[in-house]
């Protein structure tokens, strides 16, 4: 058996994975009976439905023909890792340090990402970026976000 | 003539200052993220909904309506100009539109989009204004049964009209729907999926999953392809003023485009992407001399353009009347909605005129407002165009950044944007268009209660879905879309009209 389609492949099995774990999730859950239906009712038809849909992908991916073989391609790690990571890293530093520091360096670390990356660009980017943002969300917005890190008060 | 009053007290809503502002404001952002590649309206409305917390519902309402409208102008300027199609909509507006400014016309192609953009988007206003009262009426005798038929219809009807696989796209919709399921029952109270992480039992943020599969994702897809060459005509954009050869070319185009992107609107999965598609594809067809498309042919722009204009107005119906969003931005409008303590539904036209009407009166003003920014203002979006990228993406990033913190002034959303950032460029990997699974998301809560309502009155009866003559209507309209769509008749002609665009 060969595989025709590598992305409809990947698709059919993230589509049977995902499917199966909120069928089998929602056997923990109360059923009741059709007059009364309870919460595991509605996402274990949609579980079963969306494995079986899978299913057929699945077996699309390897039984239709397709030009090229449809494949995956290679992962972009470098944009993957920088633009993940530093939004993980603005949500876990601006409480503690504020957005004065957090943002630049969310700036900064997903310019990075980039194929072309200016140190200087990159410095003045993310310095008027935080002066429009506390501009518009902090005076403008009036939206609370803390501007200062915790130890300076 | 309740029409005139109704438009009559919208246009009093939309003409007060701030609506007024607000309008503007949606406006230019949306011609701006229609000039700028890369940033599409379902992405910027995301954006944008964390600082509508402090705006009141008109006010909001009517900037992010401004924003899809206005991306569709803008999203035709880079068509045009650079041949990368700021919008998925504009994308058979860069066949023709490209090939005429390569010839040194791009004026009247800008003119001929800006003109017929303006035209569709009048018509669709009045179109709103004058079905949106008895679809309401008819929404009103709707029961959970009815509504539980017209979603599945609705969902069904928003992927056999898009491009792509349909299995793979109704597997989309049921896994967004299943990403609906990690909430409170409402019903039982019970939380479902919740790992006893406290902010899951309130569900996920529809706001975090757009901005991660459409924000986070989308960026770092665009990352990871080889960066492109454009070639601006810059120089050329003199002549702004068609001639009067175009004028008679292109008018019949902007009335056939307005009239059957204005039908293609209505339909569930409808709205501005599709309305262009089958506008183009029937001006090549009906023209009689078809020679010229393809090569700078004035009615392959006009048309088109008329239509995704039309059909991004007269998609607001199903949402406005029904509460029932026909796409992924529509979905979002409801989000909105919801933030703003307003149920979308029939009711929002009586208990919430001003709002109804106010944004009705409101496309219309900035539809006004469009043609002004675009059309003498053209020198300021194509200097836009050249802002490199590298500059563009931080930017979007922090915004998102920002307003993720912001929904509940804790960091929760920011780490869930950031796993759907991933989950966004994974479906991107494996070509899974992932609009379908936002609306499935919207519409899923919704979905479950009018289907475990129906079948509570119903006394556990399933055939009551099939009893109810409207209900059975719409659920027989739903499985007849899929049965045509696989015929392998209409399958090749939806796969060759889609095709046509590439």
């Amino acid at each position: 058996m060969k595989i025709k389609s590598q992305r409809d492949f990947a698709s059919g099995l993230m589509f049977i994975v995902i499917g199966a774990s909120f069928a089998i999730g929602a056997l923990s859950y109360s059923f009741g009976d059709s007059a009364k239906p309870g919460p595991a009712f509605f996402p274990f038809g949609l579980g079963v439905m969306l494995a079986t849909l899978g299913a057929f992908v699945l077996f699309e991916a390897l039984a239709i023909e397709t030009d090229d073989g449809e494949p995956i391609g290679g992962v972009a790690w470098k944009p993957l890792l920088f633009i993940v990571g530093s939004v993980i890293g603005f949500g876990l530093l601006l409480p503690r340090l504020g957005m004065v520091i957090t943002l630049p360096l969310l700036i900064i670390v997903s310019a990075l990402a980039g194929d072309e990356f200016h140190w200087p660009s990159a410095l003045v980017t993310a310095a008027l970026l935080t002066l429009l943002s506390w501009g518009v969300f902090i005076k403008g917005l009036g939206l609370t976000i803390p501007l200062w890190p915790v130890f300076l008060g | 003539m309740d029409l005139i009053a109704n438009l009559s007290l919208g246009f009093q809503t939309a003409l007060s200052f701030q609506n007024l502002a607000y309008a503007f404001f949606g406006a230019l952002l949306g011609t701006l993220i229609g000039v700028l590649p890369g940033l599409g309206p379902v992405a910027t409305m995301a954006m944008l909904l964390p600082s509508i917390y402090a705006l009141d519902a008109t006010p909001a309402l009517i900037m992010l309506a401004g924003i899809y409208y206005g991306a569709q102008y803008g999203g035709s300027t880079t068509a045009i100009l650079i041949n990368v199609p700021g919008e998925s909509s504009s994308v058979v507006t860069a066949i023709d539109g490209y090939a005429m400014a390569r010839r040194g016309r791009a004026g009247p192609a800008l003119a001929a989009a800006g003109l017929g953009s303006f035209f569709a988007g009048c018509v669709g206003t009045l179109i709103i204004a004058a079905f949106a009262p008895p679809l309401t009426e008819l929404a009103f005798k709707f029961g959970p049964a009815e509504y539980f038929s017209l979603m599945v219809l609705g969902l069904i009807g928003a992927v056999v009209l898009a491009s792509g696989s349909l299995v793979k796209a109704i597997a989309m919709i049921i896994l967004g729907l299943l990403i609906g399921q990690i909430n409170t029952d409402v019903i039982s109270g019970v939380p479902r999926f919740s790992f006893d992480i406290p902010e899951l039992t309130d569900g996920i943020s529809f706001v975090a999953i757009a901005m991660g599969v459409f924000g986070f994702g989308e960026i770092i897809a665009n990352l990871g392809k080889p960066a492109e060459h454009r070639e601006v005509f810059t120089k050329e954009v003199h002549h702004l003023w068609p001639t009067k050869e175009d004028f008679k070319l292109a008018w019949p185009a902007v009335l056939r485009g307005t009239a059957l992107g204005s039908v293609l609107g209505v339909l569930p999965g409808g709205g501005a992407l599709l309305s262009s598609f089958a506008a183009y594809t029937l001006e090549k067809k009906i023209a009689k001399d078809s020679s010229q498309f393809g090569k700078g042919d004035i009615r392959g722009v006009a048309g088109p353009e008329s239509a995704n204009n039309a059909g991004a107005q007269t998609s607001f119906i199903p949402m406005l009347t029904l509460g029932i969003p026909p796409n992924a931005v529509m979905a979002l409008m409801v989000g909105a909605m919801t933030i703003k303590g307003i149920q979308p539904g029939p009711q929002v036209m009586s208990s919430n005129p001003e709002l109804f009407w106010g944004l009705i009166a409101s496309m219309w003003i900035g539809n006004a407002m469009l043609i002004v920014l675009n059309l003498p203002l053209i020198g300021i979006w194509i200097k836009l165009l050249t802002v490199p990228y590298r500059l563009l993406f931080p930017a979007i990033l922090s915004f998102c950044c920002i307003g993720l913190y912001t929904l509940n002034n804790n960091n929760f959303d920011v780490f869930m944007a950031a796993g759907f950032g991933v989950v966004g460029y994974v479906f991107y990997k494996f070509g899974c268009e992932p609009a379908p699974l936002l609306l499935g998301f919207i519409l899923g809560p919704m979905m479950e209660e009018n289907l475990r309502r129906a079948l509570l009155l119903s006394r556990g009866d399933w055939s009551t879905f099939l009893t109810r003559p409207l209900s059975a209507s719409l659920l027989i309209a739903a499985a007849a879309m899929i049965v045509i769509v696989m015929l392998p008749a209409i399958k090749n002609k939806r796969e060759e009209a889609f095709h046509d665009a590439d």
